[in-house]
């Protein structure tokens, strides 16, 4: 670095002396006297030591096929060998180019290679190496497992000495990233191996242990419902880790202690009620989170107790009263402060690159806190500038934060008193509608969930949300291919329909279109089924909106309704269709739809003797309004069912054990005796 | 007072009931003192007794207290604020708790369930709840507000009703304060707390009854937990602390300090090697340490007559101008007569004069004088002048294998104390290089001959010390004695066959005389300087010995123990080195002392982190 500063004919003249002695040395490893290979090794050890220059001169020179021709030929005396293997290591620690070099140079296997040497020393060496290689980002973990005989010999070593313990252990905890990864390892003792290592003498050993643990029991029910069960030196391992936990244990430790608990909690081995959870995991990942913590440890203890209390609301409630949490979460927005950034670029620059992962673990722990209890919303959306937060978090350039940020407006917006308010006075449905113009799909989940609640009929946000064009973004969602974006397109458009004016249902139906909303009857998805049906009966309602409906796509309707009732579907979607049948019959036209198919009054008529109640009372509500009495030609359509043997039904009906549906027989009798 | 335990001896029971109900209430008071006294080891219960129940005396009319104390209940009308009524404890919490908490379950909301737990100062108003005035703190379970000297409230945390358990916990380091409920911490609630603050409850409507928990059961929260945390947090402190600006000032320092306490407790051979290494000069003539060893070694074998004998031959004037030492030494001689053990009852021929030689009171590990070398020569470890700083802490015990001790010498020994004194000052010379304990390098430059081998290494841990003293000896001083000719073996174990002087007749009359003599010189010393209640005391205790069949496990059976020889020997040794205008004490026992007095100073001024500093935990 220093030669940069020089002139320029100094700095050539520089620069060819360093690669002159790093010749000199890459020169040396091909002498033919053995002796003066292995010094020319030790040389070039000690004169890389610390010095990225040197090392990527000699990467450049090509030492390093040398030094793995040396250390794979066994010709080479174990000391040589020992000696390439350190060199090696020093030169992988250097910058993220000489760790590529030296894959591209097949360093790996030719180290692999090495571990089936006898000697320690040199297997250490190796394993230094390797662990160096193998925590770079830039290397690709697959290489781990390309040869299926490395796992169960890493496996062998780890009993040999504590720095194959500690390298090894590290290797793994680095490696381990998929469920695939994951099951390689548990199939080959990875849990028996390591446990022991948990109280082992030497605290890396204990860490790298434990971090393999957090990696292994992700979202890994088989490995999380073993742990449980392990003991170590007599002691349940989840004692083990709670006492990782302890507040004066060093930071790192409690913080992944916590983790592998939360992850076995999570995979259902321990119950989210037991004490290790509730009165030591929870509050270690709360302390986590306090302004005393790095920024790291704050980023990572949020997100896993995000992570640990989502489905349970006892944990949520018990979190939120935690040492002030939701106020303690709200610190999280405030980096790069303004102190920051006038006395001290370093910090600044040190902020700036953690506050979009603060921001992001911020809104996902809120997410997950309000995530069930009505209480916890209100406190958190009375935290200073909550939803201005929100708001602008909506919009910012991170994907990260962007995501955090809907999914915890969507968190908030399950709140009735909330949607009244909050979000109105803040007009969060504006930024929400343009981060669902342009998002990708897992932002849009969130998003199109959120406009869904944002468009119940409560809301105050519905009108302005329905005047910026929202049917043809959402219709355009229900031709998704993620199921998950059809749901909630089309669960938005039936929230939109409920008790909505003629003018919106015209538009929704014209919008959608009677193909695609037929389509969607068919949709292999059961939510998207059962919401598309929704917005039928949504359409489908107040008498005047059936007739319109039915006298234009009548047709196709209750041939879909046919579809429905003929084919394999849940006791939920028929009724849902028999609801909408009901409703169908509600109309003063639309009636005689079903009056004149006798097809479908048969399917009623099975339905009124189905063993299902629900299914009973839908199809018993259906024929109540065909021949409810105030109504135009009530009396033909009452004689034609008696005739086809309804009223024989509904008397038996009348003495059905439920007593709703006994009640709306009776109701329907007394159609016939007025 | 609750701290007394009740005796069930005493009590006259009127039933098996009672007597039972008596015994499982000391059963209380002992679990209780024994909680009481591992959360608060720093506290003296002498001076600030911790709070074990709520005052009957310190509260309002509409407070009623039973269950020993420990149960609250409100017997007032409720109906206004100003029907509400509060409780103090016993005693305020004494700073040097450090840490301290205590819970109160709500046993019944009563009508309303306006309770305030909390803290007040002694004098505030008792008709009122805790927070609502100056220098009162409370925590009200109908709104779940905190109150901090005002009667507005800010939203603090949930609210509180039948069967939840509050916990109050103070923070006497950082003064401040936080609650928990059932386990679960709610976070700070005040700051710049006050110093002595009651524990508090208040109750307002009628069938209120809380319980207060001082220690009495085991807590919800895990208060033991967060005392960890503080106690590392200021034990790291104590670690950073800074400390001179100028490099090499405090190394030189902490030298001199070392060196002065090897002198002091004459060990010559570590002394001069010490100093050679560390370039100091050694201001007291090797001979001279050299003859204090030889005396305090025949003090601490119990041959006080030789020991006098020798030192009136060596430092001739010393026990002339010392009367009262004198007299010390001989009625020390006295009881080593009645144990057989002084010179002169022991060549009247009793029994083997070995049998108590040895020195079974302190640490065993130090007992092991004859330590056989390679070479034909025997060298002796005078490892008998024990000070606190040589027993070893138990996971140095632990962690050696078994018999390390037994071949260790006084070098070895001397390293490790010094290595944690070194540690106690908290210098940067010593540095803590692994996280297990074992290794404490030693980055001051140690002789070769030090260690036994050639040790050409700066750094020595503890753990790689070779036995036996050097055969390289550069100088002429072996640690030892065996120009002395004092022949040192271990105990027989003698102890059940033990008489009275050894069992020799001859023996037992020089012994009545020599009580005779002690008794006309302590007539003479009266007349000479008039009364000394010690010395009185001290000879009264000294002949009650012979009242007796068995005096080894008599009441005053405690005075032929051999540890008993250590204050002789110190002061004695103290006396010796006064004549000679060196410090009675050495500096590193005195900077000790001063840091134990600095932490109790800090405990009555009110600053808590004195708890987690104790001196005895850097000592080991």
């Amino acid at each position: 670095m220093m030669a940069c500063l020089l002139e320029a004919p100094l700095r050539i003249s520089v620069l060819s002396e360093v690669t002159a002695t790093s010749r000199h040395y890459v020169d040396r490893l091909f002498d033919p006297d053995p002796q003066n290979v292995l010094q020319g090794v030790i040389d070039m050890k000690n004169a890389v030591i610390g010095n990225n220059r040197q090392k990527a001169n000699l990467i450049v020179l090509g030492a390093v096929p040398r030094l793995l021709y040396l250390l794979q030929q066994s010709s080479s005396s174990l000391e040589l060998r020992t000696e390439c293997a350190v060199v090696l290591g020093s030169l992988a620690m250097g910058t993220e180019n000489n760790i590529k070099s030296l894959v591209d140079c097949h360093i790996i296997p030719a180290l692999l290679q090495g571990l089936l040497c006898s000697d320690l020393i040199f297997i250490e060496a190796c394993l230094r190496c390797l662990r160096t290689v193998f925590i770079s980002p830039v290397t690709p973990v697959q290489l781990l497992y390309t040869d299926p005989t490395v796992i169960p010999h890493l496996m062998s070593l780890l009993s040999r000495s504590q720095h194959t313990q500690e390298y090894i252990t590290q290797i793994f905890a680095h490696c381990c990233k998929t469920p695939e990864h994951q099951t390689v390892l548990f199939n080959h003792g990875a849990i028996q191996n390591i446990a022991p290592l948990l109280i082992s003498p030497s605290f890396k050993v204990r860490m790298q242990a434990l971090k393999c643990f957090s990696v292994l029991a992700y979202e890994n029910a088989q490995v999380s419902m073993t742990l449980v069960n392990v003991l170590v030196d007599g002691e349940q391992l989840s004692q083990v880790f709670v006492r990782m936990m302890q507040r004066d244990k060093p930071i790192e430790m409690q913080l992944t202690a916590a983790k592998c608990l939360t992850y076995m909690c999570r995979a259902g081995a321990i119950r989210t009620d037991d004490n290790c959870i509730v009165l030591k995991t929870l509050p270690c990942l709360v302390r986590m989170c306090s302004k005393e913590r790095l920024l790291e440890e704050r980023v990572e203890g949020a997100e896993t107790l995000a992570y640990l209390m989502e489905p349970d609301i006892e944990l949520q409630r018990i979190a939120s009263v935690t040492d002030h949490l939701v106020s303690m979460l709200a610190d999280y927005f405030k980096y790069p402060s303004s102190v920051s950034a006038i006395t001290d670029i370093k910090r600044l620059d040190h902020d700036l690159k953690h506050a979009h992962e603060l921001r992001q673990a911020a809104f996902k722990l809120y997410a997950s806190l309000g995530s069930n209890d009505e209480d916890i919303r209100k406190k958190i959306t009375e935290t200073e500038n909550m939803m201005d937060r929100i708001v602008s978090g909506l919009s910012e350039s991170s994907i990260k934060v962007r995501l955090a940020a809907v999914r915890c407006l969507h968190s908030l917006s399950r709140s009735v008193q909330q949607l009244r308010t909050s979000f109105h006075d803040h007009a969060v449905w504006k930024p929400l509608m343009k981060l669902l113009q342009n998002a990708p799909d897992e932002v849009l989940v969130m998003a199109s969930s959120t406009l869904c609640n944002l468009l119940l009929e409560f809301s105050p946000s519905k009108e302005p949300i329905l005047e910026s064009g929202v049917i043809e973004l959402l219709c355009s969602l229900t031709q998704s291919d993620s199921p998950a974006l059809r749901v909630n397109g089309i669960w938005a458009l039936m929230n939109m329909a409920f008790q909505a004016d003629q003018k919106v249902k015209v538009e929704i139906v014209r919008a959608l279109g009677t193909e695609q909303l037929f389509r969607l009857l068919s949709d292999p998805d059961t939510n998207v089924l059962m919401k598309t049906l929704g917005l039928l009966r949504n359409l489908l309602s107040t008498r005047p909106h059936i007739d319109q409906v039915m006298s234009s796509h009548g047709k196709q309707i209750m041939q879909a309704v046919t579809l429905i009732l003929e084919g394999e579907h849940s006791i939920e979607v028929k009724e849902q269709t028999l609801c909408i049948l009901a409703n169908i019959a509600d109309g003063n036209t639309a009636k005689e739809l079903i009056m004149t198919n006798d097809d479908m009054l048969q399917k009623i008529k099975y339905y009124m003797g189905h063993s299902n109640v629900k299914l009973q009372l839908a199809a018993t509500f259906c024929i109540s309004n065909l021949i409810w009495n105030e109504e135009d030609g009530s009396q033909e359509r009452q004689d034609k069912l008696r005739d086809m043997g309804f009223v024989d039904i509904l008397h038996k009906l009348t003495q059905a054990s439920d007593p709703n549906l006994c009640d709306r027989a009776k109701t329907a009798m007394q159609q016939y005796l007025a | 007072m609750a701290s007394q335990p009740s005796d069930p001896n005493k009590t006259t029971p009127k039933s098996q009931q009672l007597f039972s109900c008596d015994l499982a209430l000391s059963e209380q008071e002992k679990e209780l003192n024994q909680r009481l006294r591992s959360l608060y080891p720093a506290v003296n219960e002498q001076e600030t007794p911790l709070p074990r129940s709520w005052s009957p005396k310190d509260k309002f009319s509409y407070i009623g207290l039973s269950q020993n104390n420990l149960r609250v209940h409100y017997k007032g009308h409720g109906k206004t604020p100003k029907d509400a009524a509060s409780v103090r404890a016993t005693h305020p919490i004494p700073a040097a708790c450090g840490v301290y908490y205590f819970e109160v379950k709500i046993i019944s909301k009563g009508r309303d369930g306006y309770m305030g737990i909390g803290l007040s100062a002694q004098g505030v108003n008792m008709n009122r709840l805790p927070g609502w005035d100056k220098h009162s703190y409370g925590y009200h379970g109908d709104d779940g507000h905190s109150f901090c000297s005002s009667g507005t409230g800010q939203p603090y945390g949930p609210t509180f009703t039948t069967g939840d358990v509050i916990g109050c916990c103070v923070n006497l380091i950082n003064n401040t304060c936080f609650y928990t409920k059932n386990g679960h911490s709610l976070g700070i609630a005040f700051t710049d707390l006050p110093p002595n603050l009651y524990p508090t409850v208040g109750l307002q409507t009628p069938g209120e009854v809380v319980d207060a928990n001082f220690g009495q059961h085991p807590f919800v929260f895990d208060i033991e937990d967060y005392m960890r945390e503080w106690r590392t947090k200021i034990q790291a402190q104590i670690d950073r602390f800074p400390i001179g600006e100028r490099e090499g000032e405090w190394q030189a320092m902490i030298q001199k300090m070392v060196a002065s306490y090897l002198v002091h407790h004459s060990y010559c051979a570590t002394a001069e090697a010490f100093a050679k290494s560390t370039d100091q000069a050694v201001h007291e003539e090797l001979a001279s340490i050299k003859n204090r060893q030889k005396i305090q070694k025949l003090v601490l074998s119990g041959r006080m007559g030789e020991a006098i004998e020798t030192t009136q031959q060596l430092y001739p004037s010393l026990l002339e101008r010392n009367p009262d030492l004198l007299f010390m030494l001989k009625v020390r001689q006295f009881i080593e007569m009645v144990n057989g053990t002084d010179s002169e009852v022991r060549c009247l021929g009793g029994r083997s004069p070995k049998s108590q030689d040895s020195y079974p009171g302190s640490p065993r590990l130090f007992n092991s004088p004859v330590h056989k070398a390679s070479s034909s020569q025997t060298y002796q470890t005078s490892t008998y002048y024990i000070h606190k700083f040589f027993f070893l802490p138990a996971w140095v015990k632990k962690t050696l294998p078994e018999g390390y001790y037994k071949k260790r010498d006084k070098t070895t020994q001397v390293s490790i104390t010094v290595s944690f004194v070194l540690k106690l000052i908290g210098t940067p010379v010593l540095t803590q290089l692994s996280t297990g304990p074992k290794k404490y390098r030693f980055l001051v430059p140690i002789p070769s001959h030090c260690t036994a081998q050639n040790n050409t290494e700066v750094e020595m841990e503890v753990d790689h010390f070779s036995n036996g003293v050097s055969e390289s000896s550069s100088n002429g001083f072996l640690n030892g004695s065996s120009t002395h000719g004092i022949d040192l073996e271990e105990l027989d174990s003698a102890q059940s066959k033990r008489q009275l002087c050894g069992g020799s007749q001859a023996a037992i009359e020089r012994m009545i005389q020599f009580g005779r003599e002690l008794q006309s010189m302590s007539e003479n010393l009266r007349r000479e300087r008039g009364k000394n209640s010690a010395n009185k005391k001290m000879l009264k205790d000294a002949f009650s010995l012979l009242a007796y069949s068995d005096p080894w496990s008599s009441p005053v059976g405690y005075q032929l123990d051999s540890i008993q020889r250590e204050p002789v020997c110190s002061t004695l040794n103290s006396a010796i080195l006064e004549t000679h205008n060196l410090p009675k004490q050495p500096p590193l026992a005195l900077a000790v002392g001063q840091a134990a007095q600095c932490l109790s100073l800090m405990a009555r001024t009110g600053s808590g982190s004195c708890a987690f500093a104790s001196v005895d935990d850097y000592l080991h």
